[in-house]
């Protein structure tokens, strides 16, 4: 199962996960394993990015046959994805169309830069921009 | 003049009328209302005070509006009710809108603002009374009040609160009388 964690400087921000077709019944440990591999991979972001000027940063981190893809915003947000498939360039257009997403969310004067998001209509979108790819 | 004619007229001038970016405009708009709300710290309070800042806008505005549109007095209030929508509207925002719903006395409308290019990208929090594009109203009274009307304007729906349309309701109170300051009075 997918899962989208955005990071800001001090906590997460956001997470979701992505049910996939062939969605098997998700157990209660292994939500938190996902959320245990994202957050231990922050490291590993961090070194990656300092190598590259990229935005996009490819796989960063594995976990068994996970794969942890990140993404750095210009603005310092780390996007991390959880995924399966080893499919760069699919997930570098999905993050690309995440970000868009997440321009879209900073533009709006209620919300404030590096704070969690609640915005109902920002989860709505992310949902359907995973559907299309996942 | 006829409704399609002040369309006309506000297409035109609409194409004279200086640009600015459109997010630029937005953001600015965004971050004075934040920022109001940050002041005042209440929501009330800020829908006042948006109020009275189209207010003075509006008296300003006026003048530009009757030099650059070479309007001339209007006969009744349905006059200038179509006047706002399809000339000042479309001049200053660049939408047009859409007047509907009189009453029978032809004293009260609404304005349908289908395209309100203040609230782009805005989400409002949840539970929160705020009527965030009030300046409008303040900008109509200000405007009506230079010009001997009365009005008093108000939101009735918002798109941001999740209704499909706009809608600015304009009520005509009275015509003031120009009348002379008490000093200069005679006895």
């Amino acid at each position: 199962m997918p899962m989208l964690l955005i990071v800001g400087s001090k906590e997460p921000l956001y997470e979701a996960e992505f049910s996939t077709g062939t969605a098997q019944p998700k157990s209660e440990d292994t939500a938190h394993l996902n959320q245990f591999i994202l957050h231990s991979a922050m490291d590993m972001v961090d070194e990656a990015s300092e190598s590259t000027n990229n935005m996009y940063l490819k796989i960063v981190d594995r976990f068994n046959d996970q794969n942890v893809f990140a993404f750095i915003t210009a603005g310092n947000i780390r996007f991390l994805l959880l995924h399966e498939g080893r499919n760069e360039d699919q997930v570098r257009s999905f993050f690309q169309e995440v970000y868009e997403a997440y321009v879209r969310l900073l533009m709006n004067p209620f919300y404030t830069y590096d704070t969690p998001i609640m915005s109902a209509s920002f989860d709505q979108r992310i949902q359907a921009i995973a559907r299309r790819y996942f | 003049m006829s409704a399609s004619a002040n369309a006309r007229l506000g297409e035109q001038i609409w194409q004279k009328m200086p640009k600015i970016n459109a997010e630029f405009f937005t953001l600015t708009y965004g971050a004075m209302v934040v920022q109001l709300m940050r002041d005042l710290e209440d929501v009330q309070l800020v829908n006042e005070k948006l109020e009275k800042m189209g207010h003075s806008i509006g008296c300003r505005l006026i003048d530009e509006f009757l030099a650059k549109s070479g309007i001339n007095n209007c006969n009744e209030f349905a006059e200038t009710a179509d006047v706002i929508a399809k000339v000042a509207f479309k001049m200053f925002l660049g939408v047009s809108v859409e007047v509907a719903s009189w009453n029978d006395e032809k004293t009260s409308c609404s304005l349908l603002v289908y395209d309100n290019p203040l609230t782009d990208f805005v989400e409002l929090p949840p539970n929160i009374n705020l009527y965030y594009s009030n300046v409008l109203c303040g900008v109509i009274r200000g405007a009506l009040e230079m010009v001997q009307l009365r009005v008093e304007c108000y939101f009735v729906r918002d798109t941001l609160r999740g209704d499909d349309v706009n809608e600015i309701r304009l009520e005509l109170k009275e015509h003031i009388k120009d009348e002379m300051a008490e000093e200069y009075r005679r006895e």
